[in-house]
């Protein structure tokens, strides 16, 4: 059977998780179609067009499908999902968002945010936090699962696949959309980048945190923050990393005045190698860190920034 | 308006979980339980509607074992008017929960529904997508901001990269995330009180729902421990086994 993935994109850029979830498809075998729905997404097409191991892209291009409201891509999901054995998406918000609307309208069961394939039906996800890893199967005839980004490596760009347009069009009465307020930022995205430095209540404050984006510029690095600095009104929410917030996985994660909290771990500790710069020796993040600095974060982050 | 909200009984948030030594599941046998963080938000938003004139009636619904009786009293003792407990041993998966919400929905006519945007116990986060999709309503998740006008919502909603403001026409089902609001706690007199509120006790049989799961579990393991680290004394150390030793900076 064909599997469909649900591209991830935003302002008409195809979102590098794509590639992570078509990564995860190829596991499970079988063709690959990717849908791209939006409106003015030719682009988005493209891009998703080269990603290898992509059989088909399908293009549901119009206005009902914009900013990708969760009734009508759900309606949409419905109408192609008959043709798939699997339906993808990446375990963002709008994968969170739509697919479960999919899952209860077509009476299956939904696999939330899995990190493994270990077969066609068969797959690891975290539960509890990410404090236990259950292997789960599904009995169901239609697959619809959220994949976990960072558990998979992204495939590469040399693909060639088909493009063509889905006819399919919706009707949307019940959802309008407003507005978007989305926090500007020059560096990587969090989710994606390979380095990541987090602050947390140790920072004291919001203006504190220009401490980390002058490592953060040198390294090349996203930035984080625990929800203690989050709720502590330091930095906006959408820079939280825990199990309510973004899960990162990149090569160095950096934290700094965090002391590691369940809910904080929940979302970084499958990065490769953790560094933590905590005043209290005693705190939790030194269980997990690689590299651990007990000092004074003010006097630490400066020297740290001179010296790389 | 009358306002549906539905709370799960979960493990308490802060119980460092065990897994059971044949790798079952999780062993949850005298494991401190409470409701979970995020029904508790829903709880609240629907009681500050309340205050606001805005809900006339609040009933809190919970679908699991009869223990989760603890819970519904805590959201009557919270502000919720009454309660409906579907009650069933059986482990419930989010599509068997919706279903059942579902028919909950279709009795009561509810002018709102309010959930937890996800139960830290199974971490799915879809209840409340799959309840919107069986009751054809539309739904405003991981909500941040909830504003009644009328026949519509307005809902500010947390997205990857900032907020999102959707309009709804109601009814609708919204699902609450952490910055909705702070939950109160519940005063003696209201916990005394909540004792006496209206309980219905049902079953999903008599709701006609088949609770029977689709999703086997095979096997719950503990996941991989980090190798135990070292500390470094300067920040000069740190630089030189970040580049030489773990090679992640050049």
């Amino acid at each position: 059977m064909s599997i469909l993935v649900l591209a991830e994109h935003h302002d008409g850029q195809l979102s590098s998780a794509t590639a992570h979830v078509v990564a995860a498809a190829k596991q499970i075998g079988g063709d690959i179609h990717v849908l791209v729905a939006g409106q003015g997404v030719s682009a988005v097409a493209e891009a998703a067009a080269q990603l290898d191991g992509v059989a088909k892209v399908r293009v549901a291009d119009h206005a009902v499908y914009a900013h990708q409201l969760a009734e009508p891509l759900g309606d949409l999901l419905v109408a192609l999902a008959d043709d798939y054995g699997h339906v993808l998406a990446c375990s963002s918000t709008t994968g969170k968002n739509v697919l479960p609307r999919l899952a209860a309208l077509k009476d299956v069961g939904q696999l939330s945010e899995i990190i493994a394939v270990e077969s066609a039906d068969t797959f690891r996800r975290p539960i509890y936090a990410g404090n236990a890893i259950a292997t789960v199967q599904s009995e169901d005839a239609l697959k619809v699962i959220t994949v976990r980004a960072t558990a998979f490596d992204a495939v590469g760009e040399t693909g060639s696949a088909s493009v063509e347009a889905v006819a399919t069009v919706v009707d949307n009465t019940r959802s309008t959309f407003i507005k978007e307020a989305l926090a500007e930022s020059d560096r990587p995205e969090l989710g994606s980048a390979r380095v990541v430095i987090s602050g947390g209540r140790g920072m004291g404050n919001g203006e504190n945190f220009t401490l980390l984006e002058a490592i953060a510029d040198k390294l090349g690095a996203a930035i984080g923050a625990s929800r203690a600095a989050v709720d502590a009104g330091f930095v906006p929410n959408d820079m939280q990393v825990g199990q309510t917030g973004k899960i990162v996985a990149p090569d160095l994660y950096i934290a700094v005045g965090i002391s590691g909290a369940i809910q904080h771990l929940a979302g970084m500790k499958d990065s490769k190698v953790i560094v933590a710069i905590n005043k209290d020796e005693e705190a939790p993040i030194f269980q997990v860190a690689d590299y651990g600095l007990v000092a004074d974060l003010f006097q630490a982050l400066p020297e740290l920034e001179q010296k790389l | 308006m009358k306002v549906l909200v539905a709370v799960k009984r979960v493990i308490d948030y802060n119980v460092k979980i065990r897994v059971k030594p044949d790798h079952s599941d999780v062993d949850l046998t005298n494991v401190k339980m409470a409701m979970n963080p995020f029904c508790e938000i829903a709880v609240e938003e629907a009681v500050r509607l309340k205050e606001k004139g805005v809900a006339s009636e609040i009933v809190a619904v919970t679908v699991g074992p009869k223990a989760a009786q603890e819970q519904l009293r805590t959201a009557l003792a919270l502000g919720a008017d009454r309660a409906i407990h579907v009650e069933t041993d059986a482990a419930v998966e989010s599509l068997a929960a919706a279903k059942v919400l579902a028919k909950v929905v279709e009795a009561e006519q509810p002018g709102l529904v309010i959930l937890g945007k996800q139960a830290i116990d199974s971490d799915n986060n879809q209840v409340g997508q799959m309840l919107a999709a069986l009751a054809g309503l539309p739904q405003g998740t991981f909500a941040s901001e909830v504003v009644v006008d009328g026949d519509t919502l307005q809902v500010t909603r947390e997205i990857d990269g900032g907020l999102q403001t959707v309009e709804l026409s109601l009814p609708a089902i919204v699902t609450t995330d952490l910055r909705l609001n702070e939950p109160r706690y519940a005063k003696l007199p209201d916990i005394m009180k909540a004792k006496k509120k209206p309980l219905d006790v049902k079953t999903p049989a008599d709701l006609g729902v088949d609770v029977a799961g689709r999703v086997k579990l095979l096997k719950v393991e503990p996941p991989a421990e980090r190798q135990a680290g070292i500390k470094v004394g300067s920040v000069d150390e740190l630089v030189d086994k970040l580049k030489n030793e773990a090679k992640v900076i050049s």
